[in-house]
């Protein structure tokens, strides 16, 4: 008996689990799509980052009965979109990967950004990107990723 | 295949191909010495034993089994790099195995087992990989000479190809590789490495190899594995170190959806579920009371206190030189300072994790661990089985930074293992990471130097006193009430220092696990000794940079970095009102490094890192991306340290708990930092932790010439530093 039914990269799944289950937990342990990162448990840290209908969303405090019809974008998909593809580009472009388990969140939210302001300043990428943290401390190389990918400095 | 395969760059059923090609394929083993084994290898093979393995098949590709783990550092790139460059191959022809645990093949040279670790994989490497490659291409292009009948010395390779040029015949490896496998091996040290001006790939900003799975998604981390009817466990440890479940209501776990066991052991509780959310509020119903144990009234505060009187008394000597004391009292100035650093977590974004399954005749584990053979002997000894039935499949490390040193995790997930039917995956939330880490010891240094009238050094000393990590991972290595770790950085500073007397009395914190930090001892001493020199600077009322300089006559790449660093962050250039810079200069991993903070410090006491200059001589540069990568991390995590690490206990239990109040730094607080890099033909140098190391005295010198403030104890108090007028 499906408790919810959710729209994940296009595709239909039925789960049955309790409402309140992050959806973190549903994409990584139910539907074994493990791209999607744990990395705090109370949406501190990004690592989770997802889009419900475009807007970056952590999937580890969203609970899977609040999603409805929600189409739900993870980054096993996100190089669909045009942002996604430039960022991701722009990753490899320039390096910014150390361990790299952070780095699904980054381009989320990263993607999220452009698809909002396809010129961001430094500003826009500060205000975007500082809910997602980096322990191996990427971020002056995410910073100029973005600008990369958006066209915005030649780096 | 008893390990799991690690896909850079091509896709992933191209490459386990490979591994059916494996009877028609180039062996090639790599010795290395190992001078001593640790205690869990002892029954090991002799002094040289063949190490890591590199296999060539009949497609030519390149399969090199890793020893060291990634967990960002980007030694699946750089290892390769010294293989390809003397084998003659491309970097993307090399394709990547993580090792299974074995220290008669796999085993550091430098840390005499097998561990990444230390800063070590480059320089523990650097000769072995390369013979190994020449050897290879060695018997390749004599394969070929064969064939053709010609001069060997008439043939050379490129690009994984052995050329005729007279000829102008060619032969891709992998069609040579049945003959160059009967071929008599040469002796290692009989093989011609290149010189270095000949390299075409070491050297160069070569891509890395890990990258492209990393940013969509792909790349499988320990955290990331599934095995077939797995279930996941949330634990819960005692709170207070040493204590154990009283109470847990197994019952109400069991009645949340998805939960199908509670198991207790020693000293946690784990519920297991479906689902990790699941296995959460079921631990969350169960309600546990535990036993605190003789450790839960122990507070921070103890812990100083004891480290304060315990410093009093004299302690294991590091290093006499002169005769300090009397140096001191003939001083024509004197001074004394007291500095101290804290416990910190190491808090990686891959939260511990350890996936077993235990069954009657044998164990797996699937974790990523910067300690294999470690891990696999504690296993065995748990639960009894001989080490060839533990099975452990190595994983990409989400971050390791010493803190998969350890083997607790896997020690943890095992006991939980032992009580459940299939496998299990573990994993800890990150408020049990944070709470039940292994802690950067806190230390506490007492430092005193004597200055002739001129302003000069002329007595120092400087007695460190906190835990020996070594006394309890590697025991032979603490000797003489000292082990080199602990006074790395503090007994050999890189100054002319006559008169030096370096001591350090070993206190080990009740009830605090302690264990290694990136950076390790240099990451604590050199923040006290580059902070104690620009004392000494300021007590001769010198500049910080000329005073260094005047003390590293004989330290001619210590001075070049210096030199170069300050030349580039524009040293004696004004800044505006509120601002300084601050410097510091290391040797450790044999590596130097010299940075230069621009800070600013607002009248509230605030501060904002502007500009972090770096300049590197580390040797000959593998991958010089690579090394400003690791410059800009390395800054940023010791940054990190220097502004919001600290762990404190309070009761027995550690106060902090998740990222609000153990504070990683943020992309909006990030500085700019930029690397300047020293050319150079001395053989390469460690480079993972060495930029952690300097950067919270560059960033303390700098508020000192903000504000006259002196910061000896971290992190940095911003209530100090509230303008008073």
């Amino acid at each position: 008996m499906a408790a919810f039914t959710i729209k994940v990269n296009g595709t239909t799944h039925s789960v049955d689990v309790d409402a309140d289950t992050p959806l973190l937990w549903v994409l990584r342990d139910v539907l074994g799509m493990c791209g999607t990162k744990f990395g705090c448990g109370i949406a501190l840290c990004g690592a989770c980052t997802v889009h419900l209908d475009g807007t970056p969303t952590r999937s580890c405090v969203t609970p899977v009965g609040s999603i409805g019809d929600q189409a739900i974008t993870t980054i096993e998909a996100i190089s669909k979109t045009p942002q996604g593809k430039a960022l991701q580009q722009a990753w490899l472009d320039l390096e910014v990967v150390q361990c790299g388990y952070c780095q699904s969140g980054q381009i989320m939210s990263a993607a999220a950004l452009l698809t909002n302001k396809p010129k961001p300043s430094d500003a826009d990428i500060d205000a975007a990107m500082s809910g997602n943290v980096c322990r191996c401390g990427t971020y002056q190389r995410i910073r100029t990723a973005i600008h990369h990918a958006a066209g915005t400095r030649e780096d | 295949m008893p390990h799991h395969l690690c896909v850079p760059r091509l896709d992933r059923r191209g490459f386990l191909k490979v591994g059916a090609a494996l009877s028609g394929a180039l062996v090639i083993k790599v010795a290395v010495p190992i001078a001593f084994r640790p205690p869990w290898a002892a029954e090991a093979g002799p002094s040289f034993d063949p190490n890591a393995f590199i296999r060539i098949d009949r497609r030519g590709v390149v399969t090199l089994v890793m020893p060291m783990v990634e967990m960002g550092q980007g030694t699946y790139t750089a290892l390769p790099m010294l293989l390809a460059e003397e084998l003659e191959v491309a970097l993307d022809q090399v394709r990547l195995e993580h090792a299974p645990p074995n220290d008669v093949l796999y085993a550091n040279p430098m840390l005499h087992f097998q561990a990444t670790g230390m800063s070590s994989s480059i320089r523990a490497f650097w000769t072995p990989l390369r013979q190994a490659g020449a050897v290879g291409r060695t018997l390749l292009i004599a394969a070929a000479a064969n064939f053709w009948s010609v001069d060997p010395g008439a043939c050379r390779a490129q690009q994984g190809i052995v050329l005729h040029p007279s000829s102008k015949r060619r032969l891709p490896y992998g069609e040579l590789v049945d003959a160059a496998a009967i071929l008599p091996v040469p002796p290692t040290d009989s093989v011609a490495l290149k010189d270095p001006q000949d390299f075409t790939l070491i050297g160069t900003p070569a891509k890395r190899l890990d990258t492209p799975d990393k940013v969509n998604g792909r790349a499988e981390f320990g955290i990331d594995v599934r095995i077939p009817n797995m279930k996941i466990a949330a634990i819960a440890i005692s709170p207070v170190f040493g204590g154990k479940p009283k109470s847990v209501n197994e019952a109400a776990a069991r009645t949340v959806k998805g939960v199908c066991q509670v198991v207790r052991i020693d000293n946690a509780v784990a519920v297991v579920g479906d689902h990790m959310w699941a296995a959460k509020k079921g631990l969350i119903a169960a309600a546990i009371q535990w036993d605190d144990g003789p450790l839960a009234t122990i507070n921070s505060s103890d812990i100083i206190r004891q480290l304060e009187e315990a410093s009093k008394q004299p302690g294991g000597v590091a290093r006499s030189e002169g005769d300090a004391q009397k140096a001191l009292a003939g001083a024509a100035q004197r001074i004394d300072a007291i500095y101290q650093v804290p416990f910190l977590a190491h808090a990686a974004m891959e939260p511990m994790n350890c996936t077993v399954h235990v069954r009657k005749d044998g164990c797996d584990l699937w974790v990523g661990t910067q300690v294999p053979t470690r891990t696999q002997s504690l296993v065995a000894e748990i639960t009894g089985l001989p080490k060839d039935a533990v099975k452990l499949h190595n994983q990409l490390l989400g971050g390791g930074f010493g803190r998969r040193l350890e083997a607790d995790g896997s020690v943890l997930a095992v006991k939980i293992a032992q009580q459940v039917d299939g496998p299990v995956k573990v994993v800890w939330s990150r408020e049990e990471d944070i709470q039940h880490d292994m802690y950067r010891p806190y230390y506490y240094d007492r430092l005193s130097a004597g200055l002739d009238a001129s302003g000069k050094p002329v007595a120092w000393t400087h007695r460190v006193s906190g835990s020996s990590i070594y006394a309890r991972y590697l025991p032979q290595m603490f000797k003489n009430g000292l082990d080199d770790d602990v006074v790395e950085g503090a007994a050999e500073p890189p100054y002319d220092l006559p008169n030096i007397h370096v001591d350090y009395v070993r206190v080990e914190p009740p009830g605090v696990p302690t264990s290694f930090w990136r950076g390790v001892g240099p990451a604590h001493n050199i923040f006290v000794v580059e902070s104690f020199i620009d004392e000494l600077a300021a007590a001769a009322k010198q500049d910080p940079v000329a005073y260094r300089k005047a003390l590293l006559g004989h330290n001619p790449r210590a001075l070049g970095v210096l030199e170069l660093a300050t030349r580039k962050a524009g040293w004696g250039r004004p800044l505006p009102a509120g601002w300084g810079r601050g410097v510091s200069v290391q040797f450790a991993f044999d590596s130097y490094l010299s940075q230069v903070a621009e800070v600013e410090v607002t009248p509230e006491g605030s501060i904002k890192v502007h500009r972090i200059v770096c300049a590197v001589d580390c040797g000959i540069a593998i991958n010089p991306d690579t090394i400003a990568a690791q410059t800009e991390g390395g800054a940023l995590f010791g940054l990190t340290a220097a502004l919001y690490g600290n762990i404190t206990l309070k009761n027995g239990r550690v106060e902090q708990s998740n990222f609000h109040d153990y504070q990683p730094m943020r992309i909006d607080e990030a500085p700019r930092i930029e690397t300047y890099l020293v050319k150079s033909t001395a053989s390469p140098g460690g480079f993972g932790e060495a930029p952690t190391v300097g950067v919270a005295p560059a960033v303390t010198n700098a508020i000192f010439a903000a504000t006259g403030k002196r910061i000896r104890i971290l992190p940095i108090d911003t209530a100090t530093l509230k303008s008073t007028g």
